[in-house]
């Protein structure tokens, strides 16, 4: 066949592969409301359960009496612990290697724990028989502080502890209090407190980075349907990790795997709220194991932000050790780490405090300490890590400031602070003091670029002539310059070192080609907004030559896609993408033995072109493509099986670490509080870019849940443990009219480990953005003699920071 | 609970069922009419995910009985498209602008923003952001969001143009 028409660099784009912004398949549905989420699942029959939940955040359950609730028209069962304790189904283990209550089985231990399970032909009833079950309390001490829990009595988990209440071993080794979980440590602590007892100059601080939520649009939901019959139950559910869901239903149900079906339908937004096994998926496979109907639990949104998967709650005190001249010798960090009534943490098993040792950041520190104790509270459990890595959050939250309040001390400007200690180009791969090994990166380009595009010589000289002006009346505006430069470290993780529950972390892909030349492609993982279905079959179009408008990319039904761990951590794009890859190269290398047969050339006389084989050095002789499909298929080829199809596990060598630079610019008025964000510049390095208009609206968004943080969003509690922030009146969800317009810029730096060099960026704008908006906050009072404020800020906090400083004297 | 007739137009069809009178509009929509684009996400007035055009009027669902809605002319999301089933002019600017992500905030967002468009047919971005304040969104940090609307109000004014 002849294709004169065509030059190759057509056919590149007729395929939309990589590195075009291929606009979205997913929408055509979605603008048309034809999504499918698991809320729109309706089967016949089915039934609908709620929480009776505990109105105290410590208490024993002295009875349960659900006499009233039953006489409810179409109520049909009342489920509580007691009936689930003959299954052992009473409580399920954590994703942490901890245990959990599925129902409160004698005591309650965080406001809005589940206490029992109502199942009704409607929501409207079970909603009114959730109102009719009696439960009676008794109050007990609460514990809503971390630190009062480490000197108290007070017991919180009597499970874990022995006769004498001494307590027993956890799942990450001794524990010094009946109400501590683990001490965890990375680094070398004698080293480091030598290198920063002998420094020359020392910088601390304490930061509280507070409790908040990942709250997504969906909140979590499940429906279950046990066939008895064939004795198969069907899961739906917003699960970020189906198979993961799957393995965990049958080791706690002893169902056989292979009698389980888990699809995770269409999910509204995930951002770390979706990774755990919560009480509503046990419950609704318990009774509709019990009812023999399909039964939905959907919860609303005050039980979402009450009791799913919070984030953060980090006590973290920090000392940073540096030459007068600024260059870093020494870091210390020993986290507090308030992980509420059970420990549900999502981590790896080996990383108790996920990778919090990525704190000493995109520097070049030689030494460094880092311990994390996790505490038992009266709060809800969970600890997931929200648009971020495993507790990257927290960690760049830690040296973004602790570089800041350096520069204090050392009266530096930290632009210039951070320059003179990047990791060097040439040092990568870096390993880091405290274990890791950084596989690229330009940080100086980055930076440079960064401070160019936002003028960061005349930025500062505007702020100084803003504090002149303020110092002399003349205005009561004053303004921050927010910095940050973030390292990730993304695409968990080798199996070697990474599992969660003992499954390991490698993710996967099968394509299948079919005879005409299109495509359908399975993954492990699964979307929640990141668009895997447009940019997945770009890494495939790329590869084999087959347009992505021929691919359907399908993921999140257990039953047909290949085993994976799903999708948090930016770990898709890592790893399942390169599964992605590296399926596709193997139908290649096979349609490459398909090519040579048919051109009757030896295979190594032929070469890849975008999507075909060329005999090498007579272009005029190819086969596309579309006619290797249909031979595979339906041509006799001596020594090859027909059909065409691969599928690859990937278990990737190493993590990636994409990184980025922003600079975010704020007036703020002293007398109200209010900051105004008048310019964010964000330039991130994620690697090969697969399709930059999704790369940067992550960024966006991503940016837009680091403003939320960092400006008022938290979970708060009162004393007695009640959740002050229980609906979207009082937990701040930016709207449009609070959120700036962004500026994204980008360097390129692929990942030398990853097939296809890409590194992931759904969470780099989260874990950069926090920062950058709390560093703009307190640098616009740095004149004044701030040196560290704690976040959320809030207008009301921002106000008394200044009122603090005594500007409004 | 007794349930009451209710009567009411949707999408431009006649509609009727039984329900308790304290049935919330949202659900009648999704459970009885399996009219499932409006989504739940607050139920407290606050995320938008649920707006619907009602008589003319964008409101939140989840918080209007469907006694409330007796004999009115509803308009959601599934309303918009094309008759020939291609995207209306709303929908096709969000997916050009990428103004959704995970699909949950997109109905609510369309349909106010088609109330909008009606209400002020060329609103500066100021506007656009104040006008769809009462939508949340969690993916897209709005700024496509407002992008798409704005592309939107062009096309739209611009086939009004033509027309005339």
């Amino acid at each position: 066949m002849k294709d004169e028409v065509q030059t190759p660099e057509d056919r590149a784009a007729g395929l939309k592969g990589m590195g075009c912004s291929r606009k979205r398949v997913e929408d055509v549905r979605f603008t048309q409301g034809k999504g499918n989420y698991v809320d729109d699942i309706k089967l016949d029959g089915m039934l609908f359960g709620d929480f009776v939940r505990s109105p105290y955040a410590h208490a024993r359950v002295k009875s349960i009496n659900s006499e009233e609730a039953m006489k409810v028209p179409g109520v049909v069962a009342v489920i509580t612990a007691a009936d689930l304790e003959p299954l052992g189904l009473h409580w399920m283990p954590t994703l942490a290697g901890d245990k959990q209550m599925v129902l409160a089985d004698g005591k309650v231990l965080f406001q809005g724990q589940e206490v029992a399970f109502v199942v009704a032909e409607d929501r409207y009833a079970a909603a009114d028989a959730v109102e009719l079950v009696e439960v009676e309390y008794e109050e007990l001490p609460v514990i809503v502080d971390p630190f009062e829990a480490l000197k108290s009595d007070v017991v919180l988990r009597e499970d874990t502890v022995d006769e004498n209440g001494k307590a027993t071993d956890g799942a990450h080794g001794p524990r010094n209090h009946p109400n501590h979980i683990f001490t965890w440590e990375a680094g070398e602590e004698a080293e480091t407190n030598a290198v920063i007892d002998s420094a020359e100059v020392v910088a601390e601080e304490t930061m509280y980075y507070h409790r908040t939520h990942p709250c997504p649009l969906e909140t979590c939901g499940s429906v279950a349907s046990m066939d008895k019959v064939t004795g198969k139950l069907t899961l739906w559910g917003t699960f970020q990790a189906p198979h993961a869901i799957r393995t965990v239903v049958s080791l706690i149900s002893g169902i056989a795997e292979h009698n389980i079906r888990v699809i995770s339908p269409d999910i509204g937004g995930g951002f770390g709220n979706k990774v755990g096994a919560y009480s509503g998926y046990v419950c609704s496979v318990v009774a509709s194991i019990v009812t023999g109907r399909p039964v939905k639990w959907i919860e609303d949104r005050m039980e979402n932000l009450m009791t799913t998967a919070f984030a953060r709650d980090y006590w973290m005190k920090g000392k940073i050790s540096a030459t007068k001249e600024g260059k870093i010798t020494g870091l210390h960090c020993h986290v507090t780490a308030d992980h509420g009534g059970f420990d549900a943490c999502a981590d790896p098993t080996k990383f108790p405090a996920g990778f919090m040792n990525i704190c000493t950041g995109s520097y070049d520190i030689p030494t460094a300490y880092l311990a994390v104790d996790g505490v038992y509270t009266n709060k809800a459990p969970g600890g997931v890590s929200y648009r971020c890595s495993f507790r990257v959050t927290e960690a760049v939250y830690f040296i973004e400031r602790m570089i800041e309040v350096l520069a204090i001390k050392l009266n530096m400007d930290a632009a210039e602070l951070r320059r003179i200690n990047f990791i060097k180009k040439e040092q990568f791969p870096y390993q880091s003091a405290l274990g890791w090994e950084y596989d690229s990166g330009d940080y100086h380009t980055a930076w440079d670029k960064a401070m160019k595009a936002v003028d960061y010589d005349g930025l500062r000289a505007e702020q100084a002539q803003r504090v002149e002006d303020f110092k002399a009346g003349k205005t009561r505006s004053l303004m921050g310059i927010g910095l940050s430069f973030f390292t990730e470290i993304v695409g968990a993780g080798p199996v070697k070192n990474c599992d969660i529950l003992g499954l390991g972390m490698f993710d996967s892909c099968e394509i299948r080609i079919h005879p005409t030349g299109s495509a359908i492609a399975r993954l492990g993982t699964i979307s929640q907004g990141q668009g895997h279905a447009t940019t997945f079959s770009q890494i495939i179009a790329s590869e084999i030559g087959i347009p992505a408008d021929d691919i359907t990319l399908e993921e999140g039904d257990t039953d047909t896609a290949p085993y994976g761990l799903g999708t948090y951590g930016s770990r898709s794009t890592p790893v399942a993408g390169a599964a992605t890859a590296m399926a596709a190269r193997k139908i290649r290398a096979k349609a490459q033995m398909i090519a040579a047969y048919l051109l009757e050339v030896h295979d190594d006389d032929v070469e890849f072109d975008v999507d075909r084989f060329v005999v090498k050095g007579a272009p005029e002789r190819f086969k596309t493509m579309k006619e290797i499909a249909f031979a595979a298929y339906n041509q006799a080829i001596p020594g090859i099986e027909p059909g065409l199809e691969a599928v690859s596990y990937y278990d990737p060598p190493n993590m990636t670490y994409p990184f980025g630079a922003y600079v975010c610019v704020m007036d703020i008025d002293v007398d109200t509080g209010v900051p105004d964000i008048r310019r964010f510049y964000a330039l991130d390095d994620c690697g090969t870019r697969i399709n930059p208009m999704i790369i940067e609206g992550q960024v966006h968004g991503g940016l837009t849940e680091a403003l939320a943080v960092a400006l008022g969003q938290e979970i708060a509690y009162d004393e007695m443990g009640n959740v002050k922030t229980g609906t979207l009146m009082d937990f701040f969800l930016p709207t449009a009219w609070e959120v700036p317009n962004y500026e994204t810029d980008y360097t390129v730096t692929p990942s030398p480990h990853h097939p296809i060099g890409a590194k992931g960026v759904g969470e780099s704008p989260h874990v950069g953005g926090v920062p950058c908006f709390s560093n703009a906050v307190q640098d616009a009072f740095r004149a004044f003699g701030l040196t560290h404020t704690n976040m959320p800020h809030d207008h009301w906090r921002i106000w008394k920071t200044a009122n603090d400083l005594g500007l409004h004297d | 609970m007794s349930k009451m007739h209710v009567k009411l137009k949707v999408n431009g069809r006649e509609v009727e069922g039984l329900a308790e009178p304290r049935t919330l509009l949202i659900h009648f929509l999704r459970e009885n009419l399996k009219i499932t684009g409006p989504h739940i996400g607050c139920e407290t007035s606050h995320c938008g995910a649920c707006t619907v055009d009602l008589n003319g009027k964008s409101v939140k669902s989840c918080t209007v009985f469907v006694a409330q809605a007796q004999e009115a002319e509803i308009t959601t999301v599934e309303g918009l498209a094309n008759d020939d089933g291609t995207l209306g002019v709303i929908q096709e600017m969000f997916r050009e602008h990428h103004g959704l992500q995970c699909g949950f905030c997109t109905p609510g967002m369309i349909t106010r923003a088609h109330r909008l468009l009606q209400e002020n047919p060329s609103p500066t971005e100021e506007e656009v952001r104040f006008g769809m304040a009462g939508n949340l969104c969690r993916c897209t940090g709005y700024q496509n969001i407002v992008k798409s609307i704005m592309a939107a109000s062009d096309q739209l004014n611009a086939q009004k143009e033509a027309a005339e």
